[in-house]
């Protein structure tokens, strides 16, 4: 990936987030900007599986779950310190992608979404019903990650780590995706035939993403509980994982900065339209069916495609094939 | 309650589940055949079919009435998914189907939970609440209802595909679509009853289960994913297999809600599934794929 000139997006991208650190002053819109990059964070990671490897997980609020608990349980019921508890999350959420992604993803088709929509209903019972997670009244009392002895316990001191770690992961996914594993990756994604006949070793690629995303899903899990300082199962439902799929579908698949507007976009309308949170399931099912029939390349990406195609015919060009 | 009676208690009750999770089953297996398309809305199909019983019970106080008004409207909703949302979008790859179905899925509860809001309605069970008893186990009617029924249904079906001629040509679908169309066989119109029958199953399922466990608008997201299991260790298309793997789950589901925890009733169907998936894929009798 290269830098072109002074205006690019990541020059962009760091001008607005200090341009909205330093214009809103309250908490209750900081934490939600906070919880829109850590949202990010985990569509990027759905919509590299999605838009690059071609499979769905349909549990992947589970992921996150992993994340969250792993931190909340390692922090408050065993006093380790909150950064220990995050790797550690990664760990065990990795660990368990793996585990699911290797029978899953040597067979074609449907397998890896019925296998994480089976261990996201499990995952999602299990901190109901143990105890040691606290059972459906959550756990409380998660501390505040610090900076060398410097509590991160405000939103706004909060802000500058999200979106400092969100966009180093938006680098890192943009340089994955520009690599020869990003390319390998959009070659199965045409074609597994023709990308295994080119040598790509398809199912240990899919694992590969498989993993890696629900590596962003878990560091945002414990960013989420750090942030919140309490968390509760009802969190990291299947609804969760439905909701990001959305937001990968309006954003657009394989685009990055789609996955911000996806994710920026369904956080912030539930809070400001009253009829989008009463009516919040339809509006999602509604979404990710109109779209899905109309534009398959999801709601951004497609009504930039058909701006360029009308562009090109207008020229009197010929559309060039993506 | 000695350890008979009990072993016997939950052998009924997960019977009864199961038959429930393999009429849906065998929708999904249905589907699945006509199309390779894994349909993940028939779980509404069950809540829609109990909740416009319900709702056609209150109008007109007849359950025969309630029971084929609720089959026949859910249908319609089985066919308005395949011509609205599935048929525009054919070609499309597994991950745009999947998205949609699972859309659809949400959507509908959604519009349920509009309709009907979010309490539980009853419906009255289909010959009289008086237990019966069975050596030291209770019964309730409507268990027997739910076993003989789903019996009677799998029956019917498994007539239909072999007897008729319109079953014949959706067999001949399934195992071939190119060679069925070059005979003459509508496929896109088989393709549409297969979504009329499923959803109808569907429909009947939940109809079937109402009197026992009451309906309500998201009850439909946990029978169809339980539905689904039984699919997937049957065998995903067979319809022994489906019957099958959901007698399975509800034995199995029964038997960890009795012997070990409640609680942990609904992770059961899931562990199997995972397992499955992990072990043999194909299911209990589905050939390899």
């Amino acid at each position: 990936m290269r830098f072109r000139g002074l205006v690019n997006p990541w020059t962009l991208f760091a001008l607005g987030v200090v341009l909205v650190r330093l214009l809103l002053r309250n908490d209750y819109h900081l934490t939600l900007i906070n919880i829109i990059g850590i949202h990010t964070l985990l569509v990027v990671g759905l919509n590299l599986l999605m838009g690059y490897a071609g499979q769905i997980s349909l549990g992947h609020a589970a992921f996150f779950g992993l994340g969250a608990y792993t931190s909340g349980i390692f922090t408050v019921s065993y006093g380790l310190n909150p950064w220990l508890a995050l790797l550690l999350g990664l760990v065990v959420a990795g660990v368990a992608a793996f585990l699911i992604g290797i029978p899953a993803l040597k067979l074609r088709g449907y397998y890896l979404a019925m296998a994480t929509l089976g261990f996201g209903i499990i995952v999602y019972i299990i901190l109901n019903q143990a105890t040691w997670t606290g059972g459906p009244s959550g756990l409380s009392g998660i501390p505040s990650l610090s900076c060398w002895g410097f509590p991160l316990n405000t939103p706004g001191r909060l802000y500058f780590l999200i979106w400092l770690l969100l966009g180093v992961i938006l680098l890192l996914s943009a340089n994955l995706v520009d690599s020869r594993v990003g390319r390998a990756l959009r070659a199965l994604h045409e074609s597994e035939l023709a990308a295994q006949s080119l040598g790509v070793d398809t199912s240990r690629l899919k694992l590969l993403i498989f993993v890696w995303s629900a590596l962003y899903a878990a560091l945002a899990g414990s960013l989420y509980a750090h942030t919140l300082n309490f968390i509760a199962p009802s969190s990291f439902n299947f609804m969760f994982s439905i909701k990001l799929v959305t937001m990968v579908v309006v954003g657009g698949m394989a685009s990055i900065w789609g996955s911000l507007l996806g994710a920026a976009t369904l956080t912030i309308l539930p809070e400001l339209l009253a009829v989008f949170h009463d009516y919040e399931i339809i509006v999602f099912g509604g979404i990710l069916m109109v779209v899905m029939i109309f534009l398959p390349r999801g709601l951004v990406r497609g009504l930039l495609d058909l701006w360029e195609y009308r562009r090109y015919k207008r020229l009197g060009g010929t559309f060039p094939v993506a | 309650m000695d350890y008979t009676t009990s072993l016997l208690q939950y052998l009924i009750s997960g019977l009864t589940n199961g038959a429930i999770y393999a009429l849906i089953a065998l929708g999904f297996g249905i589907i699945y055949n006509a199309t390779t398309i894994i349909n993940f809305a028939q779980g509404e199909m069950v809540m829609l079919g109990a909740l416009g019983a319900v709702t056609l019970y209150q109008i007109y106080p007849s359950l025969p009435v309630a029971f084929f008004g609720g089959v026949m409207v859910v249908t319609l909703v089985g066919l308005a998914l395949e011509r609205l949302a599935l048929r525009p979008v054919r070609d499309q790859s597994p991950l745009v189907l999947i998205i949609i179905t699972v859309g659809a899925a949400v959507f509908l509860q959604g519009v349920a939970m509009v309709i009907w809001g979010k309490e539980a309605y009853t419906l009255p069970p289909f010959s009289g609440g008086a237990p019966l008893r069975l050596f030291s186990a209770t019964l309730l009617p409507q268990n027997l209802w739910v076993m003989g029924l789903v019996g009677l249904l799998v029956v019917l079906l498994e007539a239909f595909f072999r007897l008729t001629l319109v079953g014949k040509a959706m067999r001949a679908c399934a195992y071939n679509p190119r060679a069925a169309q070059l005979v003459g066989i509508p496929v896109t119109r088989m393709v549409l009853i297969s979504f009329g029958l499923a959803a109808a199953l569907g429909a009947a399922a939940g109809i079937l289960v109402a009197p026992l466990t009451l309906g309500v608008y998201d009850m439909g997201a946990m029978l169809g994913l339980k539905g689904f299991s039984a699919a997937i260790l049957g065998g995903l298309g067979s319809s022994l297999g489906g019957v099958l793997g959901g007698l399975v789950i509800g034995v199995a589901e029964s038997l960890a809600s009795g012997l070990v925890s409640s609680g942990y009733r609904d992770v059961v169907a899931f562990l199997i599934l995972l397992l499955v998936l992990f072990l043999r894929p194909q299911g209990i009798l589905g050939g390899a794929r």
